[in-house]
């Protein structure tokens, strides 16, 4: 574009030139499609040698009373066309951004960097912690103890006579005529009474051994027991502390029911059955089939347990637990058995092949 | 124990279906394992009928076409193949559209050109026995057309029950019915053993036999009674039908009745063939050194002085409370019985059917122990039906040996202490119902009404000692579904993990936030592994019974399963794992014994493997699975448990598992709590993985530790820190933990951090030697450092530096 030449003021009124001024270089300013044609417009009309300079630079030779006017147009013309510049400058940038920004593009389809990658507790671990803090939360603490005991802590204290078939070879595993893999984690029922005074209140989470082998029998597998002895402990304090258990670890829906059983070790005894979580009870599926997990019957046996038989307690009297004046529940569950049913894991041995197919299906684990 | 439920009935009817009732029983103890249902499909089609005629079958020599009188009018025509069908008999009959035990229905058929229409029914076709000879002959005074359901159990419910082991009462059906008596309140029929036969004869039992205990601790009581005149032969089939239902095959009506009696009440008999009882003398003792036996079911056996023999003049004739023997078994000829009914001692019976690996019906029912009196009572009925049923003479009196009589024992019941120990208020007038009805005697202690003095039934003796299992009897009948649902009180009771307990948590997640996957592995392993990993297998634990040989030893240490588990993942295809395991390890116990009173050293500890390489992505290279890396997991848990540590190399031959030049001793609070490095190449091979590294640590070492320190606040200076690098040269054999201890021992307490950030070889700096480059912070508490502080602290560690053959370089 040919620059135009000069005009010089007008005689007449300027503010209609410096009307006319504004129009055409707003006009330019909109018109400019890069940043070379916003500099030229901003140098043809608010440049040294632009026509609104000179105006501004002749207003001391216009009459007095028309100097103010004048001045002042002049003046909002350069500031209102500044901004328009500048407004426009920031829009051209922003495009050009845009431009060369579309241009950059990326596999979006490609994988991105690995989180660091977390791993996975065993399915166990998680269970047993679980059942861990909800004991905990009842008032419970955690102790552990050995898995290689003593014949006497495993069946003699837990009123297990010498004849008890759980006590043969065929069952249990020996490592010398006093010594056992414990079959359960009732043995820390005697060493927890041993080593501190009533009241108590423990759970007992470990691994504990028997001489089996299926699908839902290893040779070793975990269990957690539960104490609690106190002045006035009662058959409907298991209740109550088990249906808390039952509900945090199975859904707050369920229920519990108590059958008669038998261990040696409690008296009276119950096995303990817990309503189904897959059936919700009903003993069906949604589509009317009959719940393979409760085999129809929309209960799930969960554990065993009962009032500590006075004949245990009768291996820690001197200890302070005088069966006269102390009583107490004891229960036991498996581990392994609550996270098969909670995850429907069909085969215990999956648990112990450390086959990583498996181990990565249930989560990190908190 | 199988329980035919319209046996059941006949003792304890209440209005209930069989599902009901295997309800209540489960609810106060005696569970169903299952329901089946027996017979035929629907009673209906099934009748009695009247054979009218007979006549041979025009088209095949073994068959006959009957007219049966059936009650629905005109006789009808059925082709019969039993060889023993004749005209004026009373037989079952199924008619057309009768729906069979195996499900088929009957329709008409046309046999060799006869039509028939519907069965005349043998034993086997509605499951009553097993007889398929010929075909049921009924009671003439059956009127034809009656629903033959009404006099033959051709369906039948069995529930098939678990009897808990203290419970051998409950292995009788009428024990079962009186436990559903005391459950429902439905009436319980009289004892059937209440009543006894009558003998005839001015001759005595003694007259035809003698009885010796020698050894009455093996012996409670031995009672015999002996008949004569018995004829030998098929059980009627009310009789045959009960014994089917409850699994046990008829036999004949003398060895039926004792299986009947065991059935019934839970006493086990044995009838001998008088005539074969050499010396017609009975003489129980135990079994000699060396002594052998055949047994009734015609194997050999040998015998130890534990168990328990029934012998006669000669030898033995049967294993006490386990099997008889072939000697004296009653026959078809048999026409004297001796029968027997005796109490045992429970453990000594489970010992010898264990020892034997014989169990039977019977040894089941001793080794629970019962109680003498129930040996005459069963002898009561059992004597009833050989004269019922074998048309016998019953010879007056009984060979009783009982060198001890029991009495009944009495038992005080608190009410007080009921209600405390259950948690329950349970009315005065229950508790005493529930006694009664399960056979206790009640009466109250003259003391306070408070006080019950129970009376234990012999049936009952076994398991009702003491106060506390009366307790059970009125919690469990008197329902445990009516129980409250209460939380203890828990005064002084406080809930939380341990330290350390914390602390495993914490190391286990730091694991597993670096993405290793927990695993559990066998505490068990086969001395062969602990080989292969080249250690010697001095103190192992092992088993005497393992169930295999590869699972004989107590793990010493972690490892082996890991590497079980690397090797089973790279054999489908995973060769990349890092895996963790947190659980015991076992060893023989010290001379000085252990803090947890275990009989054995037994320790928990943390371990980790990782095969191949760690991390990596299609922008990054994975990292190897070396010492470094697990040295860097280690950090990570150091870290989490809050302990500053040092690795230390290994004595050669400590970890010989281990790469000799690649391994470390983790050593915190100057203790040696564990190992990190990389697998030797011939462990590896062992397992057929990769390249792989790993650390074992005892987590109750590190607890105590950590137990053992503490964190307390130090001021947070003002004055800004400076950072100087410096690069060390020294010779290779220069640990860099060796280097920082004389960069720590030049700079002092300003000194605030170290961190090696490189470590360069090349040939500017000659061969043997490699420079370190670390970032020094130095910080003073009360004053900004300057330049000339920090010249002159570079010149100190300069010299200290000096003193292991290093240099600063510029
Ligand atoms: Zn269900």
């Amino acid at each position: 574009m040919a620059e135009q030449p000069i005009t010089p003021p007008l005689s007449e009124d300027p503010t209609v030139r410096l009307e006319e001024l504004r129009g055409e270089a707003e006009r330019a300013i909109e018109a400019a499609a890069r940043a070379e044609d916003l500099e030229e417009a901003r140098v043809r009309y608010l440049g040294r040698k632009a026509e609104l300079t000179a105006v501004l630079r002749s207003i001391g030779q216009l009459p007095a009373d028309r100097r103010g006017p004048v001045g002042k147009a002049a003046n909002a013309v350069r500031v209102a066309l500044e901004a328009r510049l500048s407004e426009r400058s920031s829009a051209l940038e922003a495009a050009a951004l845009e431009a060369r920004l579309g241009g950059d593009r990326i596999d979006v389809t490609l994988p991105g960097d690995p989180p660091r990658p977390t791993g996975h507790l065993h399915l166990v671990t998680q269970t047993r912690r679980e059942i861990e803090d909800v004991f905990v939360g009842l008032g419970f603490s955690v102790v552990e103890g050995p898995e290689v005991e003593l014949d006497y802590y495993n069946f003699t204290a837990l009123n297990m006579p010498p004849a008890h078939p759980a006590r043969t070879l065929h069952d249990t595993f020996y490592l010398s005529d006093e010594i056992v893999l414990r079959t359960h984690t009732s043995p820390m029922q005697v060493r927890a009474m041993e080593a501190q005074a009533p009241p108590i209140y423990i759970v007992v989470p470990g691994r504990v051994y028997r001489r089996d082998s299926d699908a839902t029998h290893t040779p070793m597998f975990h269990q957690i027991e539960g104490l609690a002895v106190d002045e006035d402990i009662t058959l409907a304090d298991l209740q109550g502390v088990l249906l808390e258990f039952a509900r945090a670890v199975f859904g707050p829906e369920r229920e519990i029911r108590l059958r008669s059983g038998y261990f040696p070790f409690t008296e009276p005894s119950v096995e303990v059955d817990v309503s189904c979580f897959a059936c919700a009870g009903t003993g069906a599926l949604a589509d009317g089939r009959r719940d393979p997990l409760c085999k129809g019957s929309g209960w799930i046996e969960i554990l065993g347990a009962g009032m500590v038989d006075p004949n245990v307690f009768g291996f820690v009297e001197e200890r302070g637990y005088d069966p006269e004046r102390v009583q107490g529940f004891a229960f036991g569950l498996g581990i392994d058995r609550i996270a098969m049913l909670k995850y429907g894991v069909p085969d215990l041995r999956l648990m112990f092949e450390g086959d990583v197919r498996f181990l990565e299906q249930f989560g990190a684990g908190a | 124990m199988r329980v035919p439920v319209s046996w059941l009935r006949t003792y304890c009817d209440p209005a209930l279906s069989t599902a009901e009732i295997a309800e209540q029983l489960a609810a106060s103890g005696t569970e169903a394992e299952r329901i089946e249902r027996l017979g035929v499909g629907s009673t209906d089609a099934f009748v009695v009928g009247k054979v009218i005629a007979v006549e041979r079958h025009p088209n095949a020599d073994r068959l006959s076409v009957c007219e049966v009188e059936d009650g629905s009018g005109a006789p009808r025509t059925i082709v019969c193949g039993a060889p023993n069908v004749a005209a004026g008999q009373t037989v079952a009959v199924a008619r057309p559209g009768a729906v069979m035990p195996g499900g088929q229905e009957l329709g008409e058929a046309t046999l060799r050109g006869v039509s028939s229409s519907g069965m005349i029914l043998a034993e086997d076709e509605v499951g009553i026995g097993e007889d398929h000879e010929g075909i049921m002959v009924l009671d003439d005074a059956l009127k034809a057309g009656e629903p033959l359901a009404a006099h033959l159990p051709i369906v039948d419910d069995v529930l098939d029950l678990e009897v808990e082991p203290n419970r051998p009462d409950c292995l009788a059906v009428y024990g079962v019915a009186r436990e559903l008596h005391a459950a429902t309140g439905a009436p319980l029929a009289d004892d059937p053993t209440a009543s006894d036969a009558s003998p005839s004869g001015s001759d005595r039992a003694e007259d035809h036999a003698s009885l010796e205990i020698v050894h009455p601790e093996i012996c409670l009581r031995f009672t015999a009674r002996v008949f004569e005149d018995v004829r030998v032969g098929p059980s009627p089939h009310w009789l045959k039908a009960r014994l089917t239902a409850a699994g046990q095959r008829p036999i004949s009506n003398v060895v039926d009745i004792t299986n009947y009696l065991m059935l019934a009440t839970g006493q086990p008999l044995h009838a001998f063939d008088l005539d074969a009882v050499r010396g017609r003398r009975i003489v129980v003792r135990r079994a000699q050194e060396g002594e052998g036996m055949t047994t009734l079911d015609g194997v050999e056996r040998s015998l130890d002085p534990e168990m328990a023999l029934v012998c006669d003049a000669e030898g033995p004739s049967g294993i006490a409370g386990v099997m008889g023997g072939q000697v004296s078994e009653v026959s078809d000829s048999t026409s004297r019985v001796l029968m027997e009914a005796a109490t045992w001692v429970g453990p000594n019976i489970l010992g010898s059917s264990t020892r034997l690996g014989l169990r039977s019906e019977a040894s089941a029912r001793f080794e629970k122990q019962l109680h003498p009196d129930e040996a005459l009572a069963a002898q009561r009925l059992a004597s009833k039906l050989m004269v019922e049923l074998c048309g016998a003479r019953m010879v007056p009196g009984t060979l009783d040996a009982y060198p001890r009589p029991a009495s009944p024992r009495t038992v005080r019941l608190r009410l007080e202490r009921l209600r405390s120990l259950l948690g329950a208020e349970i009315p005065d007038d229950e508790v005493r119902g529930v006694l009664e009805r399960l056979g206790f005697g009640v009466s109250v202690d003259g003391s306070s009404a408070q006080d019950l003095e129970v009376t234990v039934p012999s049936f009952r003796d076994a398991d009702v000692r003491r106060e506390v299992d009366l307790i059970e009897e009125v919690a469990r009948v008197h329902g445990l579904a009516r129980l409250p649902t209460t939380l203890p009180a828990r005064r002084r009771a406080v809930g939380r993990l341990t330290g350390a307990q914390r602390l495993r948590r914490r190391a286990e997640d730091a694991l597993r936030d670096r993405g290793l996957t927990e695993i559990v592995a066998y505490s068990f392993t086969a001395p062969e592994t602990i080989a292969r990993l080249r250690l010697t297998g001095d103190g192992l634990l092992a088993l005497t019974n393992p169930l295999s040989e590869s699972q004989r030893v107590m793990r010493p240490l972690l490892l082996p399963g890991l590497l079980d588990a690397a090797s089973r993942n790279a054999a489908h295809g995973r060769a990349a794992v890092a895996l963790f395991e947190s659980a015991h390890v076992y060893g023989a116990r010290p001379p000085d014994g252990t803090a947890n009173g275990s009989p054995a050293a037994e320790r928990h500890h943390l371990g980790a493997l990782a095969t191949d390489s760690l991390g990596g992505s299609w922008r990054s290279d994975p990292a190897p699975a070396d010492f470094y890396a697990m040295r860097g997991l280690l950090e990570g848990v150091m870290q989490a448990a809050g302990l500053d540590w040092r690795a230390e190399p290994v004595d050669a031959g400590d970890r010989p598992f281990l790469h000799p030049g690649r391994a470390a001793s983790i050593v915190a609070g100057e203790r040696t709590i564990g190992w990190l490095g990389e697998i030797h190449p011939l462990v590896t091979r062992e397992w057929e993985v990769g390249p792989c590294a790993g650390f074992e640590l005892d987590v109750e070492a590190l607890a105590e530790v950590a137990a053992g320190t503490s964190k307390t606040y130090r001021t947070v200076s003002t004055f800004p820190a400076v950072l100087q690098d410096i690069a060390v040269v020294v010779p290779e054999d220069v640990s860099a933990a060796r280097v920082e201890e004389a960069v720590r021992a030049g700079a002092g307490v300003t000194l605030r951090s170290t961190e090696l950030f490189d470590v360069y070889r090349g040939e500017q700096l000659g061969e043997g030697s490699k420079s370190l480059a670390m970032r020094l912070e130095f910080r003073a508490p009360d004053r900004t450092l300057t330049d000339e502080d920090v010249a002159a602290l570079r010149e100190r560690i300069e010299s200290q530096l000096e003193e292991v053959g290093g240099r600063l370089r510029a």
